[in-house]
């Protein structure tokens, strides 16, 4: 097998890393936000990749098929999900809140007001 | 009733929460709050002495059995840290409704009982499961808590080092599920005890070594290893106090267990610590966590800052037991993970004293505080002197199995590093107890304790601090039962 033709795990890294860096690098409280659910994204494809089987088929019992698909990564990557968004509505929550007190979402501004204070 | 404590002990606070949320009034919300943590601390003693009786439980969820069903599993490490939970519940949640009653709002208190519960059920999961996904899945409970928790502080600050809190947390937390990805994928299970029976089959892959640094950094941000603890002070420092206590008393200790199990149980010491330098890499943070932190806490000038500061320090220890990789060495640091827990705990209640009374914590608000609020400062010295590690303190004893851990170890950095590290907590405490007992405040001098019902939580795990630090026979048993459990006669 090539390296290429794991290209689904190829995508997982460029998304993760592209989610990364958005956390890190940006400023905007908001797109902090965008680049972690990135992040989370690229974990979701890691697991769904792992439960891929050669020529299996979808993991729903029927007459003929000897060779089914992982169906469990799937179910842990649902709870993943559920954690995703609740941890995304927070944080955007928290970023309503801190503009509402500060009437900014840039980082470094945040910064700024809070050493002054 | 007992057959089924092991799942009990997490489902009553869970279930609790929505009902505490619903609650028409805050007293109502505590009241239900408060029974669940007294419940929840005799489910803990009970199973305490059931695994003393009877060895490592296990129950299968649903009746499925282990490794297709999530099973939860207790040993001697696992009934130690629920009791430690258990009990320091137990201990500030009495004391949280005055305190929160003065620094929430009172439409938000039903809500902050029920993230509360919520903390306390995420927190008792991780240590009850046996499934390393499980993990997982209460790790971001008691961590999505802990951000409303919180963000909840009446400072503006609090909002933020709540967001800083919830992108770090959620980044340390998916790096974990990297890790678990990568390790079911080796072996095709996520059930701990069958993890660790087919990971040395597969051990030798650059896979298995990735999801070890996965997990290790995952954890690492959870539990505030330097240099990964950058949510930790704002966090402590903005938080309603009781949260503060709550947190600092349980939480980073929870992602601790979770490293020591990991590294225990499922790798095994002789691959995490012979196929991975982690033993070096766990010390040289450790000890670097120890003084950096320490000398920072000297310089702050807000008290809950300071101590929040200590913690990372105190963390340093934990993991400095822990690298000395040896059986005496793991139990030095979970006696550490214990004791610290409630010197934090105690003296993060002291302080939420002083903020009842004041509204804030600032150096300068001590002044004169011994002569006007003598009860809580005193208990403040009596923790602030179980950090130092002085004689017929809990401090000392962890200290002193860590010291011996390290000598027979031939570990004579550490015996220096402890040795500086202890003289900054003397260093930090002796700032505050200065400034509370030989600076006059000439605006104050009358007298204005806090009420008896903040002061006798307070002096209950101070009373601990001081009672276990004496008859030491009883924690040091557990500490060893626990690591010699984990790390076998041998080590």
């Amino acid at each position: 097998m090539s390296s290429l033709g794991l290209y689904n795990y190829w995508i997982v890294i460029a998304l993760m890393m592209v989610g990364l860096y958005a956390v890190i690098a940006r400023g905007h409280l908001v797109k902090k936000l965008i680049g972690l659910t990135l992040f989370q994204t690229a974990v979701f494809f890691l697991y769904i990749s792992m439960g891929f089987v050669h020529g299996g088929a979808a993991p729903i019992l029927s007459e003929g098929v000897a060779v089914y698909s992982n169906p469990l990564p799937h179910v842990l990557i649902l709870t993943a999900i559920v954690v995703g968004v609740a941890t995304t509505a927070l944080g955007l929550a928290l970023v309503v809140r801190i503009r509402e007190a500060y009437g900014s979402v840039d980082e470094d501004e945040l910064e700024r007001m809070d050493s002054d204070a | 009733m007992s057959a089924h404590a092991q799942l009990l002990i997490v489902l009553l606070p869970l279930l609790a929460a929505p009902l505490a949320a619903l609650m028409r009034t805050p007293d109502a919300a505590w009241a239900l709050a408060t029974a669940i943590a007294w419940s929840v601390l005799s489910l803990a003693l009970l199973l305490l002495l059931q695994v003393q009786a009877e060895g490592v439980l296990s129950y299968a969820i649903g009746g499925w059995a282990a490794p297709w069903g999530i099973e939860y599993r207790l040993d001697p490490l696992g009934a130690l840290l629920q009791l430690l939970l258990a009990a320091v519940a137990a201990a500030i949640l009495p004391w949280t409704r005055q305190s929160a009653a003065r620094e929430l709002e009172r439409a938000r208190l039903p809500g902050f009982y029920a993230a509360l519960l919520l903390l306390q059920a995420g927190l008792l999961g991780i240590v009850a499961t046996g499934d390393a996904f499980n993990v997982f899945v209460f790790l971001e409970i008691s961590s999505l808590s802990t951000y409303a928790l919180i963000a909840m502080g009446r400072d503006r600050r609090a909002l933020t080092a709540a967001f800083r809190y919830l992108i770090l947390g959620t980044l340390g937390a998916t790096f974990y599920l990297i890790g678990v990805g990568l390790l079911y994928a080796l072996t095709g299970t996520l059930n701990m005890a069958d993890l660790a029976a087919r990971l040395p089959a597969v051990a030798d892959t650059r896979t298995a070594h990735t999801a070890v640094v996965f997990v290790t950094v995952g954890l690492g941000l959870k539990l505030a290893m330097f240099p990964l603890h950058a949510w930790l002070p704002n966090a402590y420092a903005y938080a309603p106090s009781a949260v503060t206590a709550l947190l600092a008393a349980t939480a980073t200790k929870v992602a601790l267990y979770v490293l020591v199990r990991f590294v225990w149980t499922i790798f095994g010491a002789e691959f995490a610590f012979g196929a991975i330098p982690l033993a070096a890499l766990l010390g040289v943070l450790a000890v670097l966590g120890m003084l950096i932190a320490s000398a920072v806490a000297v310089r702050q000038d807000e008290v809950k800052r300071l101590l929040a500061w200590s913690s990372v320090a105190q963390i340093g220890y934990a993991l400095a037991g822990l690298a000395l990789a040896s059986g005496a060495g793991l139990a030095a640091a979970l006696l550490h993970l214990a004791n610290h827990g409630l010197m934090k705990g105690a003296l993060f209640l002291a302080l939420g004293n002083i903020a009842w009374r004041f509204g804030n914590t600032r150096l300068s608000t001590l002044r004169g505080l011994g002569r006007a609020m003598p009860w809580t400062m005193a208990a403040f010295v009596a923790g602030g002197l179980s950090l130092v590690g002085v004689p017929l303190t809990v401090g000392f004893v962890s200290k002193w199995a860590l010291l011996q851990a390290a000598l027979a170890a031939g570990a004579w950095w550490l015996v220096g590093a402890i040795a500086l590290a202890s003289l900054l907590a003397l260093a930090y405490v002796w700032r505050v107890v200065e400034v509370a007992y030989f600076e006059a405040s000439e605006s104050r001098d009358l007298r204005c304790e806090a009420p008896l019902g903040l002061l006798l939580p307070t002096w209950l795990l101070v009373l601990a601090n001081l009672w276990l630090g004496i008859d030491t026979r009883w924690t040091l048993g557990l500490a060893e039962a626990a690591a010699r459990a984990l790390a076998g006669a041998g080590l």
